[in-house]
C-alpha cells in the first residue's frame, strides 16, 4: 500500500534531490494546508468579532430588531427540538435498514439496487429534500408550514442515507465468528442480531448517527423550502409549533445591513452554532474512543 | 469460509420472520424516498409546464418570476450555476488533487492522522456559516487586496468558499484511489531511477485516474447543489454568461438555480401561480443534473474498484 512507501528502501530513490521534486513536495503540502489555514483564519475572525456579543443575554433573549437586545434562544431551542425528533426518527429506521442489508439481504438484484439508491440519495442536494418535505409533509400529510414535525421529518430523510451507510459499516465490522458461535448455541437469527450483532455494533452506530445529527443541525435550505419562519419569538411548545433554527436565524440576520448585526450578532450566532456542533461531534468521538479501547 | 455457516439454517420463528419484514421495510423506505422525490417534483413541475411551455423554460434567456415582464427562462440560472461550478472547480480540483497526492505519497502516518480529520472539518462546517464568511470577510478582503471593482454580492467569493468546502470530497476519494494503486507499480518506477515527483505524477495519478475522475464529478455535483453559500454571498441577479468577458462574471452579482429557489421559498409567493410552481421546475432540473452526475461518478468508481481487487 501507499502507506508503506515511506519505510521502503525505494524511498531513497524518491529523495534524489532535484529542485522540481522538492518544489512539488512543498506545493502539495501547501495545497493540503491552504484550506485548513483559510478556515482557521476565518474562524479566528468570527471568534474575535463575537467577543462582547456572545453573552448570557444573547443566549436567553428572543430576536429583536435592536442588535443590542437581539437574542438566540428560540432558534437554539428550535434546533435542539428538531434534532431530538430527527434522532428519534432516523435511529430506528437507519439501524433497521442497515440490519436488513447486512444480515438478511442476499447479494441479489434488489439489494444492489437499494444500495445504489442509498448512495445516490446521499448525493441529492439538500434543497431538493426541502421540496420533498414541502410536497409530502406540508402538502400531502398537511403537517403545516414550518412546524417542528415537518422540519424534523424533512431533515430526517436527508440524513437517513448517511445513518444507514455508517450503521452498515459498524455491523460489517462485527466478526463473523461471533455470529457463528451464537448460531452454534442454537440461537435464532433474530436472537443473534439482538444479543450479539447489535450490542457489538452499537458504539459504531451511535457514532455514525451522532455525526449525521451534526450535519442535520447545520442544514438551512430544507427549512427554507418548507417555509420555516426565519425569525420566531416564542419557544416551540408542541410538535406543531412553528419553529426556527440556528442556521435559519443566522441566514436572516446576515441580510441585515447594520454593522452591529453583520460583525456582532451574526458572529455570536455563528460561534454558538459551531460550539453546539463541536459538542455533538465531541460526544461522538468520546463514544468511539471509549469503546475502541475496550474491544 | 472454514467455519460451517448456520445462518440460513437457523430456527425460524414467527417472531424472527416478523422482524425480517420489518427491517426490509426500513430498507425499502429509501426507494420510497427516491420515488417520493421524483413524484413531488414531477407533479408540480407538470402543473408549471401546463402554464409555461417547456421550450420557453429550457431555451429562455430571461428569468423574472415576479417582476413584469414575467419570464421563466432557466438558462440564466444555469449560467449562474455554471459560473459557481467553474469557479469552485478551479479552487477545489487542483488543491484537492495535490492534497490527495501529498496524503497518499508523501505524508507520514503521523501527519496523515492529523491532516485527514482536519480536512474533513472543511466539509463539516455548516454552509450557512461559509456563506456568512464569504459575505463579511472574504469579499471585503478581496476588495482590499485586488485592484478590481467587486460588488457586495459576487460570484468570486462564493466560488472560493464552495471550492474550499468541496476540497475534502476531492481529496478523500482521490486518495483512496491512489492508495489502491499496487505498490509494485511504484517500485518498478523507482527501480528505473524515477524521482518521487515522477512516480506521483506519471505512475500513481494515471493509474488512479478513474477514481480521481469520479471524485471530481462528485465534488462538482456537490457544488451545483450547494445552496446557502450562493444564496447569501452570490446575489440575486440572474444573468447569462457573457462570453466576451467571462472573468467579469465573477466580480458581479449572479444567481444560480439553488439561489433562485431560496428566493422564491423565502418570498411571499404562494398558491398555484407559475411563479410558485417554477420552484419545482427548477428543482427538477437541479435534481436531474446532480442525479446523472452522481450516477456517472458511481459507475466510474465501481469500474476502478474492479481493476485493482
Amino acid at each position: 500500500m501507499a502507506a508503506d512507501t515511506g519505510e521502503t528502501p525505494a524511498d531513497g530513490f524518491g529523495r534524489v534531490s532535484r529542485t522540481k521534486d522538492v518544489a512539488f513536495r512543498l506545493l502539495a503540502l501547501a495545497a493540503t494546508l491552504i484550506g485548513i489555514v483559510s478556515l482557521a483564519a476565518l474562524l479566528l475572525n468570527v471568534a474575535v468579532d463575537a467577543v462582547g456579543w456572545l453573552d448570557w443575554q444573547f443566549l436567553t433573549n428572543p430576536p429583536h430588531p435592536d442588535p443590542y437586545e437581539a437574542g438566540f434562544l428560540p432558534a437554539l431551542v428550535g434546533s435542539i427540538a428538531i434534532m431530538l425528533m430527527i434522532a428519534l426518527v432516523t435511529f430506528p429506521l437507519g439501524v433497521g435498514a442497515a440490519v436488513y442489508l447486512e444480515e438478511y439481504a442476499d447479494d441479489g438484484y434488489l439489494t444492489r439496487f437499494i444500495q445504489l439508491n442509498i448512495a445516490n440519495l446521499a448525493g441529492v442536494p439538500s434543497v431538493v429534500y426541502g421540496l420533498l418535505g414541502l410536497g409530502l409533509f406540508v402538502g400531502l400529510f398537511n403537517i403545516g408550514y414550518g412546524t417542528v414535525l415537518a422540519a424534523a421529518f424533512t431533515i430526517a430523510l436527508l440524513i437517513l442515507p448517511i445513518v444507514i451507510i455508517s450503521a452498515q459499516e459498524a455491523i460489517r465490522a462485527v466478526p463473523d465468528s461471533q455470529r457463528q458461535a451464537s448460531y452454534g448455541m442454537g440461537a435464532t437469527k433474530w436472537q443473534t442480531i439482538r444479543n450479539v450483532v447489535l450490542p457489538r455494533a452499537m458504539p459504531g452506530i451511535m457514532t455514525g448517527t451522532i455525526l449525521a445529527l451534526g450535519r442535520a443541525i447545520g442544514e438551512t435550505a430544507p427549512l427554507i423550502m418548507i417555509a420555516a419562519p426565519t425569525t420566531v419569538f416564542g419557544l416551540p411548545n408542541s410538535f406543531f409549533s412553528k419553529v426556527s433554527a440556528m442556521p435559519l436565524q443566522i441566514y436572516n440576520w446576515a441580510s441585515y445591513p447594520q454593522t452591529e448585526f453583520q460583525y456582532g450578532v451574526v458572529a455570536a450566532g455563528v460561534v454558538t452554532l459551531l460550539v453546539v456542533l463541536l459538542t455533538i461531534n465531541s460526544i461522538a468521538i468520546v463514544i468511539r474512543n471509549r469503546y475502541q479501547q475496550r474491544t | 469460509m472454514s467455519q460451517p455457516d448456520f445462518s440460513h439454517d437457523g430456527i425460524r420463528t414467527a417472531r424472527g420472520t416478523a422482524f425480517r419484514y420489518l427491517f426490509m421495510l426500513c430498507a425499502l423506505l429509501s426507494i420510497l424516498t427516491t420515488v417520493a422525490i421524483i413524484l413531488t417534483l414531477l407533479l408540480d413541475a407538470v402543473d408549471f409546464f401546463a402554464q409555461v411551455s417547456l421550450v420557453d423554460f429550457l431555451t429562455g434567456t430571461r428569468w423574472s418570476p415576479t417582476n413584469e415582464p414575467i419570464a421563466f427562462g432557466v438558462l440564466p440560472l444555469i449560467s449562474g450555476t455554471l459560473v459557481i461550478t467553474i469557479g469552485s472547480a478551479m479552487v477545489a480540483l487542483p488543491i484537492g488533487l495535490l492534497t490527495a497526492i501529498y496524503l497518499s505519497e508523501y505524508a507520514s502516518d503521523r501527519q496523515r492522522a492529523y491532516l485527514k480529520p482536519a480536512l474533513e472539518v472543511l466539509a463539516g462546517v455548516p454552509t450557512v456559516v461559509y456563506g456568512y464568511f464569504a459575505l463579511v470577510y472574504v469579499t471585503p478582503a478581496i476588495d482590499a487586496i485586488l485592484p478590481v471593482d467587486l460588488s457586495t454580492f459576487n460570484a468570486l467569493s462564493a466560488s472560493i468558499m464552495v471550492g474550499i468546502m468541496i476540497i475534502p470530497m476531492v481529496s478523500s476519494i482521490s486518495e483512496d484511489a491512489m492508495s489502491a494503486v499496487p505498490d509494485s507499480l511504484r517500485q518498478a518506477s523507482y527501480g528505473l531511477g524515477a524521482t518521487k515527483f515522477t512516480v506521483s505524477t506519471s505512475v500513481v495519478v494515471p493509474a488512479a485516474l478513474s477514481g480521481i475522475f469520479s471524485s471530481f464529478i462528485l465534488a462538482l455535483s456537490r457544488a451545483i447543489g450547494e445552496t446557502m453559500i450562493v444564496a447569501i454571498a452570490a446575489g440575486q441577479t440572474p444573468r447569462m454568461i457573457d462570453l466576451t468577458d467571462p472573468a467579469g462574471m465573477f466580480l458581479d452579482s449572479i444567481q444560480p438555480m439553488t439561489s433562485a429557489m431560496v428566493q422564491i421559498g423565502t418570498g411571499d409567493i404562494v398558491g398555484q401561480g407559475p411563479a410558485y410552481k417554477s420552484l419545482f421546475a427548477v428543482g427538477l432540473t437541479l435534481f436531474v443534473i446532480t442525479f446523472v452526475m452522481n450516477l456517472i461518478s458511481e459507475l466510474v468508481a465501481s469500474r476502478y474498484r474492479e481493476v485493482y481487487r
